[in-house]
């Protein structure tokens, strides 16, 4: 006490750095904003207002269900802001706005808030609605608008991705969105900016998105030996679906991956097999959501099992492992 | 990447993890200054890990600067000096920065500062002679922790201890004093490394000192080139500056490469860590027999006035030193003893300075940095962080669930409260509380066993 006035005590440390959730989020945001910025160029305004859309249903829904669960408002971390961006990146810009507001409200009420909120769902929130929204609305959700230059072009044309087609446009044309596609994944360039930005700005570490990408290559590449053409046929598997999204920005939430070292590697594997197996045997064009959810509910095993020893831990004799394997057993 | 000069060390095995703290080492370049006698001193009985002294004076007695005022037949232990000349007006319990309950006695000063007769320097021929005079001589480890000296010193011959590491890194930010000393008081350092080194018979020496220290660099470097280092046994050892570089494990595996296993001192892996500070008084107190009754600290933070380097008797009201520096400029908001990621926060000015207290900080509202607490967003950065490979945010889980088998799996008992992980943490969780509450929960649950 000093002049009467109380000090604060608190457990050390008493020195913090200055990244907070909410300043991480808006992060995220801005590492969004360029693969956004290209939608709305590639597919037209409409692309805007999806986003524009789902954000506020995110933020409105996660209000309300603080609400109503008589929690603190969470709104303010920009949490669901992230959700609402990320779902609109993974839905055809000319779906129905109708649908991707129950898509959002799904991923905010019942993936994210009823398990209890920010750090405790169990998969991705935004794979969630997605998953929700494949299931529920096969078809409006896998007709994609062809994207068609100019700012201001509404095109109600559909076609396949070429994921399903097997007709891939160029190079130089995937690398800049120009094919169909959901409307924020399309834009390798601008995913990479993002990703360049949030490996700058320490939000992630590159582990997960590289091993992810990493290994989609290589099995694709295995696989293009024996369908022929492999260099080819492993660049348009790189550079089409919502791989770069996916792995850039999905399979690194925070919440849904791995904390240790080693199984970031083993979540980033088990994501790049999953989604090869789904691509090239599965009936589905794309396998993105589905293995990021599926490595998801891994996670708590993965874990468990990685979780590195504390330090000076002596290494375990052959002895002691058999001992310890022989405990286990009796 | 900065060059090494030819001969100095870098670090065998690299640190994981830790955090880029700022350095904040505004009191770099001022020198250590004696505050005036202070009227009365309060010398807590218990200032060192281990079995707290008894007072061994009552009220009334006339005491003088360096005689024996607390002491305890334990080993774990060290005796404890009187700090100013004067007259003991009080024995008695006082409530501990810490919050603990601790004897103490309390001398009026008489002004003179008058040195006790009894002290003359030790005569130190061998090993059992420089034990013995390290316990006399109260030493506890300077850096912060408190360990008795003579403890770490008194190893047993057949155990295979062969190297010294001499700590110089002060990864706190902040703290300067022992910058200074190795400024100041090179020779002291100089004398006491080679000393150490004969006495107790290291093969190797091995002076380590963050590289944003380069005046100190050019120090220790002559002292690990001096020409009485004929075999060239003792090295310097430049680490990369990041927190914590400095802490006993940390320093033990740059040096040498060697691991402290969990539950286990750096002697288990041959190695004896001291702080540069200690080791110069171990020179000091071997030429005079002035053991240890004061001690240079670092008064700065935002609140305060003018931060200065200080030379206090142990026992010194916080209060007068703060007011010596010019008192508070501004509103103080918190204050801390020792440095501020392991610091201790305290409640106010009126407690005795300790011997092993490095600093006084008191900060103002805008620095006292208190992070709003949000949910844990498992973005696994202490994890990071951690220099131990703990990942607390599973400890945090554990603990809530009372789950002590996850929480030995983690080894949540190896963690040295460094706080890099709460450092780190955006969502603002006081982790390291936390990991002492899980700490708590493996020893009740050994107690019950």
């Amino acid at each position: 006490m000093i002049n009467g006035k109380m000090l604060h005590v608190s457990a050390s440390p008493h020195a913090r750095s200055r990244q907070t959730t909410q300043n991480i989020m808006l992060d995220v945001v801005i590492a969004l904003i360029p693969a956004l910025i290209a939608s709305a160029i590639i597919f037209g305004l409409r692309a805007l207002l999806v986003t524009a859309v789902s954000v506020a249903t995110c933020v409105v829904a996660e209000f309300v269900m603080r609400k109503i669960l008589k929690r603190n408002n969470t709104i303010q971390d920009l949490s669901a802001v992230v959700t609402g961006m990320l779902l609109a990146f993974n839905v055809p810009s000319n779906i129905p706005l109708w649908m991707v507001m129950t898509g959002d409200i799904f991923a905010i009420v019942i993936i994210k808030q009823c398990f209890g909120g920010i750090g405790q769902n169990f998969i991705n929130p935004a794979i969630g609605g997605r998953i929700f929204m494949l299931l529920s609305y096969s078809t409006p959700m896998t007709s994609w608008p062809t994207p068609k230059q100019g700012f201001m072009t509404f095109d109600a044309v559909t076609s396949a991705t070429p994921l399903a087609s097997g007709e891939f446009p160029s190079i130089t044309d995937m690398l800049l969105g120009l094919r169909g596609g959901s409307l924020g994944e399309t834009c390798i360039i601008a995913l990479v900016i993002g990703f360049i930005y949030l490996l700058v700005r320490k939000v992630i570490r590159p582990i997960i998105p590289l091993t992810y990408i990493g290994t989609v290559a290589v099995v694709m590449f295995i696989a293009g030996l024996v369908k022929g053409e492999a260099v080819t046929f492993t660049v348009n598997q790189l550079l089409s679906g919502g791989l770069f999204l996916g792995a850039i920005f999905m399979a690194t939430d925070y919440t849904t991956s791995p904390i240790t070292t080693k199984g970031k590697y083993i979540f980033a594997i088990g994501c790049g097999l999953f989604t090869c197996l789904i691509r090239l045997f599965g009936s589905l064009p794309e396998g993105v959501s589905y293995s990021i959810a599926l490595m998801n509910v891994l996670v708590p095993l993965i874990e468990r099992f990685t979780t590195p020893k504390p330090f000076g831990t002596p290494k375990e004799t052959k002895e002691e492992k058999k001992a310890k394997k022989e405990a286990a057993k009796a | 990447m900065k060059k090494i000069p030819n001969g100095v060390l870098t670090a065998v095995k690299k640190v994981r993890g830790g955090v880029a703290v700022e350095h904040h080492k505004n009191t770099a370049d001022l020198e250590v200054v004696r505050i005036p006698t202070p009227a009365k001193v309060t010398i807590p009985m218990a200032m060192h890990i281990g079995a707290p002294c008894e007072p061994t004076v009552k009220v009334g007695d006339e005491v003088a600067v360096g005689q024996v005022i607390g002491d305890s037949d334990k080993f774990v232990s060290a005796p404890i000096h009187a700090s100013v000349s004067g007259k003991v007006t009080a024995v008695g319990d006082i409530k501990m920065p810490n919050g603990t309950m601790c004897k103490a006695v309390t001398i009026e000063s008489d002004g003179e500062m008058r040195l006790w007769e009894g002290i003359k320097p030790p005569v130190v021929e061998t090993r059992e002679d420089l034990v013995k005079a390290v316990r006399e001589s109260g030493l506890v480890g300077l850096g912060g922790a408190g360990f008795p000296t003579h403890v770490k010193l008194n190893f047993p011959q057949d155990k295979g201890i062969d190297t010294l590491v001499i700590n110089a890194a002060e990864c706190e930010p902040y703290i300067t004093v022992d910058y200074r000393e190795c400024l100041d008081n090179s020779w002291d350092i100089l004398s006491a490394v080679y000393m150490l080194k004969d006495l107790l018979g290291f093969k190797k020496v091995v002076i380590a000192a963050e590289d944003n220290k380069p005046e100190a660099f050019k120090v220790l470097q002559r002292i690990a080139d001096h020409e009485v280092d004929v075999n060239d046994e003792v090295k310097l050892m430049v680490l990369e500056s990041k927190y914590p570089q400095g802490a006993e494990k940390m320093m033990v595996q740059s040096a040498t490469g060697r691991q402290v296993p969990p539950g286990k001192l750096p002697a288990d892996v041959g190695c004896v860590v001291m702080n540069v500070a200690s080791v110069a008084f171990i020179s000091r107190y071997i030429k005079t027999g002035k053991p240890l009754v004061s001690r240079s600290l670092t008064v700065d933070g935002s609140a305060i006035k003018e931060p200065k380097n200080v030379r206090v008797p142990i026992g010194t009201n916080i209060g007068e030193i703060i007011d010596f520096c010019g008192g508070f400029k501004e509103e103080p908001c918190k204050l801390i003893t020792g440095g501020p990621m392991m610091g201790l926060s305290i409640i106010g000015t009126d407690f005795p300075i300790l011997k092993q207290n490095n600093a006084i900080l008191a900060f103002a509202e805008k620095d006292a940095v208190i992070k709003k607490e949000t949910d844990c967003i498992r973005c696994g950065k202490c994890a990071e962080a951690c220099p131990l490979s703990l990942t607390p945010t599973n400890i945090v889980r554990a603990t809530k669930a009372k789950d002590t088998a996850a929480l030995n799996r983690i080894g949540v008992m190896v963690c040295m409260e460094c706080g890099s992980c709460a450092f780190n943490c955006p969502a603002g969780k006081p982790l390291v509380q936390h990991m002492r509450m899980a700490k708590a929960l493996l020893r009740e649950e050994a107690a019950k066993k």
